[in-house]
């Protein structure tokens, strides 16, 4: 899949690579900021009070 | 000719290059390997997951408790420098003033923690939601007593994540001291006891703990955060008393004039 995707990108290798770097760059954001903040409203993982439910 | 043996060279070693020649895998082969690139994408997800909670929200927390702290030293005065020769007995305040008035996501003050290392310095903030906790720094209980009152002052703080602001609370020894400025006032506690409990537990957060209906006779603050480390399933409890106090025209106690110096000063 992933070597699917690196043949199908544009341009010459070099260009490849800073597209794949890029990409991956922008997938680490999306996690970083977005998915793994939601996930730990989800789980309660890293709560630390007494008696209350967090939501 | 020359030209058609060049070519056919070429062929060849194209051919040589690639034994096997690009035969197109079976359809389920390929179907195979993207499931198993999507699996290894998922355990690389995991992986970046506990990254993310051990690493990064450290340092985004520790970025946005530093920003709260430089606007509450803004907020307040310069502090006053302590008096180079401490007076032999220390002056009589009365009693201690108890501030009021917060609303969620407030300032009530910085904490000074010299156990907790030369430059420990958290902001206090009213209430004990994701909002407060997961970037800003400690929350107070907003059903518990604020400083000064006869009663239980608590505060909630992570543990490993968001700041670790909480992390070494098990290196407290009984009689360290415990620092809180606020817009009036300095505040010392002297750490008293430890307990390990359930997060059930919720009558450590009573006036006095674990007794209800009892009267409070002393200032409690009780500082609670995750225990084991890295865990969850129990809650770390640590009791201090306050044991003077003094207002912010005094200056700051002697034990951590520099450091309120270097935390307020950058302003």
């Amino acid at each position: 899949m992933y070597a699917w995707i690196f043949r199908h990108l544009p341009g010459p290798l070099w260009v490849r690579i800073l597209t794949s770097a890029l990409l991956i760059g922008g997938a680490l954001v999306l996690l970083f900021q977005y998915l793994f903040p939601w996930i730990n409203e989800l789980t309660n993982v890293s709560s630390n009070t007494i008696g209350l439910i967090l939501l | 000719m020359a030209a058609t043996r060049t070519a056919a060279r070429r062929a060849a070693e194209r051919g040589s290059d690639r034994p096997h020649g690009r035969r197109r895998p079976a359809r389920g082969a390929f179907a195979l390997q993207v499931l198993g690139e999507l699996l290894l994408t998922v355990g690389a997800i995991v992986v970046l997951f506990v990254v993310w909670q051990l690493w990064w929200t450290n340092v985004e927390a520790d970025a946005r408790q530093g920003a709260v702290v430089r606007e509450f030293a803004q907020e307040i005065q310069a502090p006053a420098q302590p008096p180079a020769t401490p007076a032999p007995t220390p002056p009589d305040y009365g009693p201690a003033p108890v501030p009021e008035g917060f609303a969620n996501g407030d300032v009530i003050g910085v904490m000074y923690i010299p156990r907790f290392g030369e430059n420990y310095t958290r902001p206090v903030l009213e209430g004990v939601g994701r909002d407060v906790l997961d970037t800003l720094g400690l929350g107070h209980y907003p059903m518990t007593t604020l400083p000064g009152a006869p009663g239980n002052f608590a505060l909630a703080g992570h543990r490993q994540t968001h700041g670790a602001v909480l992390d070494n609370i098990d290196q407290l020894q009984p009689g360290d001291r415990i620092y809180l400025q606020t817009r009036d006032a300095y505040y010392t506690y002297v750490f008293r006891n430890s307990e390990i409990v359930l997060p059930t537990a919720t009558d450590i957060l009573l006036p006095v703990p674990h007794a209800a209906n009892a009267t409070p006779t002393e200032s409690l603050l009780t500082l609670t955060t995750c225990h084991p480390r890295y865990g969850n399933q129990q809650r770390f409890i640590a009791y201090s008393v306050l044991d003077s106090w003094q207002p912010a025209s005094a200056g700051p106690p002697a034990e951590i004039a520099a450091r309120v110096a270097a935390a307020m000063g950058g302003s």
